[in-house]
């Protein structure tokens, strides 16, 4: 009973502090305090914490590493201009439309990859990606290598922290079911799972649709934000950058993946001139990262009120929760 | 019937440059069994190295490559002391996104020091002589590369199967634990393993900057997917299957852009590594073997 009466608490205070974050900044974008520039670094924000979240269930939940994300995004960025920009439907359709052939493409594509393991299946995933680039290169109608212009600008503070949230709640609700038992099963140890009777094909194709069906809506999202999209865009190194963010914040942790999706898009920014030394520093967070804490900065560890608690009350607390 | 054998003549060329570095990972990952991902980048390092010594130097083509090969032998043992021995022992995982890191350290550390723009090897260092046999066109830039391909491949042999280092190499690929048991410095022989990759990498490298005369620090990536995917074609971890594979993707890479779209070329490669992997994932020269629990 009071078990209950504090989830229901928990949820309250979640929904209010989503509510104040949402309400403070579309305050500072109706009054003109948040500046475009602030702006497009917050959409960006947005659309990579869907990218790292959606990832990391493929990545850090899954334990399967694919470096094909950018390859959905792409997927989910065209089809929904095409629905949108050159068929007239409303956004709303749009994005449906990214996701669902952003989650087919990933059905495809993951039935037959997801046999392979480990390094293997990185490549071929890796693989498909370039395809999925290379195909869209050659396709005339959305343009060929110059890609689509002209898209109307219709990703706004809402529909993107709508989204957001939708994707961090739906993937972090999927982790703490039933599904998300066995999917982290399969990545403990692949066989246990299976002799314990866990259809591990099942789950990893699934986390692998769910996963890319979010890389479509964040696709979408960045189409109809930067009026421009080319296949070049959504080349390997964006999946590498959103590998970054995943690595970055810990391979199977949500918050990590938020909180490093928030710190890198920063990163960015600060480096926009100079584009080498951000990819160096990339290079070394991945190097050290996985040389000194292999398990990235959270590790599959969530950052969670509670954590908070401990970190305020000191050592007392944490020994007494033991 | 003769456009095709020219289109075979033209791959047997890149189809060396390919077989060259896909030795490099076939080597590695039979001792570690890890993807080394900055295998390409050091091939760019090395085409490099081979582009300043002939534009500054003024070295022939041939200490060029000699010169390359040292070099990125140093270069290959460097990175494998310092971010891959660490995590011999972790998962493969981490491992692989250690090697995409070093993968991207190396080229845009390039990028950032000799900046983007495109060098041209210098045409004095290798004039350019089309023969013509049979109706064929052969250019000796093309008998180069093949010769030097070859005679390092001949060498490679001769240093895995009659030395006493190459036999401690294939005792490490086979057994790691038996060999260390047996008193041979795993330590050292990977680094030899490394060393030895990494300068058939450089030697690659000089001869793509032959073969497309553009050198620029992002080249090594596709070049190195694409021996990669020799490299699985023919049998990851096995010596003969790199070779083959390597050859057999340089042809179908001419013959694709040759009769098909120049566009499809990157693709075409992605597409055999993952039929191959579907369908016979120890490659054309492995043997199955069952998994270990």
């Amino acid at each position: 009973m009071e078990d209950k009466r504090r989830r229901w608490g928990k949820f309250l205070l979640e929904v209010i502090v989503l509510a104040a974050l949402f309400t403070v900044v579309q305050y500072l974008i109706a009054t003109g305090l948040l500046n475009r520039y602030y702006q497009i670094n917050l959409t960006l924000m947005g659309i990579n914490i869907i990218l790292a979240v959606s990832l990391n269930l493929i990545n850090g939940f899954t334990g399967q590493l694919s470096l094909g994300h950018a390859g959905f995004m792409a997927i989910g960025a065209f089809a929904s201009v095409i629905m949108t920009t050159l068929l007239g439907y409303p956004f709303m359709i749009g994005i449906l439309a990214g996701m669902l052939a952003a989650a087919v493409a990933g059905f495809i594509i993951g039935v037959p990859t997801l046999r392979l393991k480990g390094d293997y299946l990185a490549i071929a995933t890796l693989g498909f990606g370039e395809i999925i680039r290379v195909v869209l290169q050659n396709i005339d109608y959305i343009g060929g290598p110059a890609g689509i212009s002209g898209i109307s600008k219709m990703t706004t503070w809402p529909v993107l922290f709508i989204a957001t949230v939708i994707t961090i709640v739906v993937i972090v609700n999927m982790i703490n079911s039933s599904y998300g038992r066995a999917i982290i099963s399969v990545r403990e140890d692949e066989i246990a799972a299976e002799i314990m009777g866990v259809n591990t094909t099942k789950y990893k194709v699934l986390a692998f649709v769910v996963g890319a069906g979010f890389a479509g809506l964040a696709g979408a999202l960045y189409a109809h934000y930067f009026y421009i999209i080319k296949p070049e865009t959504f080349n390997f190194l964006k999946s590498f950058d959103i590998l970054v963010m995943v690595v970055l914040g810990g391979l199977g942790s949500t918050t990590g993946a938020v909180i490093a999706a928030a710190f890198i898009t920063a990163l960015n920014v600060v480096l926009q001139e100079y584009a080498a030394v951000r990819m160096i520093i990339y290079a070394l967070i991945l190097i050290i990262v996985m040389i000194y804490r292999p398990q990235g900065l959270l590790g599959n560890k969530e950052l969670t009120r509670r954590s908070f608690d401990k970190i305020w009350s000191g050592r007392h607390v944490s020994s007494a929760n033991k | 019937m003769l456009e095709f054998m020219q289109q075979l003549v033209n791959g047997l060329s890149l189809g060396a440059i390919y077989a060259l570095i896909a030795l490099g990972y076939t080597m590695v990952y039979g001792i570690i069994m890890l993807i080394n991902f900055a295998h390409g980048d050091i091939m760019m390092v090395g085409a490099y190295v081979g582009f300043f010594s002939i534009s500054i130097l003024g070295s022939n083509i041939v200490v060029a490559m000699i010169f390359a090969m040292v070099s990125c032998a140093l270069l290959g043992v460097v990175i494998e002391k310092v971010a891959y021995k660490p995590l011999r022992n972790s998962t493969r995982i981490a491992a692989l996104i250690t090697a995409i890191g070093v993968s991207l350290f190396l080229e845009y550390i390039t990028l950032y020091f000799l900046t983007a723009q495109q060098r041209v090897y210098p045409d004095s260092a290798f004039p350019l002589h089309k023969y013509e046999v049979l109706g064929l066109v052969i250019s000796n830039k093309d008998i180069f590369i093949i010769v030097s391909a070859v005679i390092l491949m001949i060498i490679l042999q001769y240093i895995i199967k009659r030395t006493k280092t190459g036999k401690a190499m294939r005792a490490v690929s086979l057994d790691r634990e038996a060999a260390m048991l047996m008193g041979i410095s795993v330590d050292r022989i990977v680094s030899v393993t490394f060393a030895i990759g990494s300068a058939l990498a450089a030697a690659a490298g000089v001869m793509i900057g032959l073969y497309y005369n553009a050198i620029n620090p992002l080249m090594g990536i596709i070049p190195g997917l694409k021996a990669f995917v020799a490299a699985v074609l023919g049998g990851i971890g096995l010596i003969p299957g790199a070779m083959v594979g390597g050859f057999l993707m340089g042809v179908l890479e001419t013959l694709v852009s040759g009769y098909g779209s120049s566009m499809y070329r990157d693709a075409v490669a992605f597409g055999v590594l993952i039929l191959i992997l579907l369908i016979k994932p120890t490659g054309l020269f492995g043997k199955n073997t069952g998994e270990k629990v």
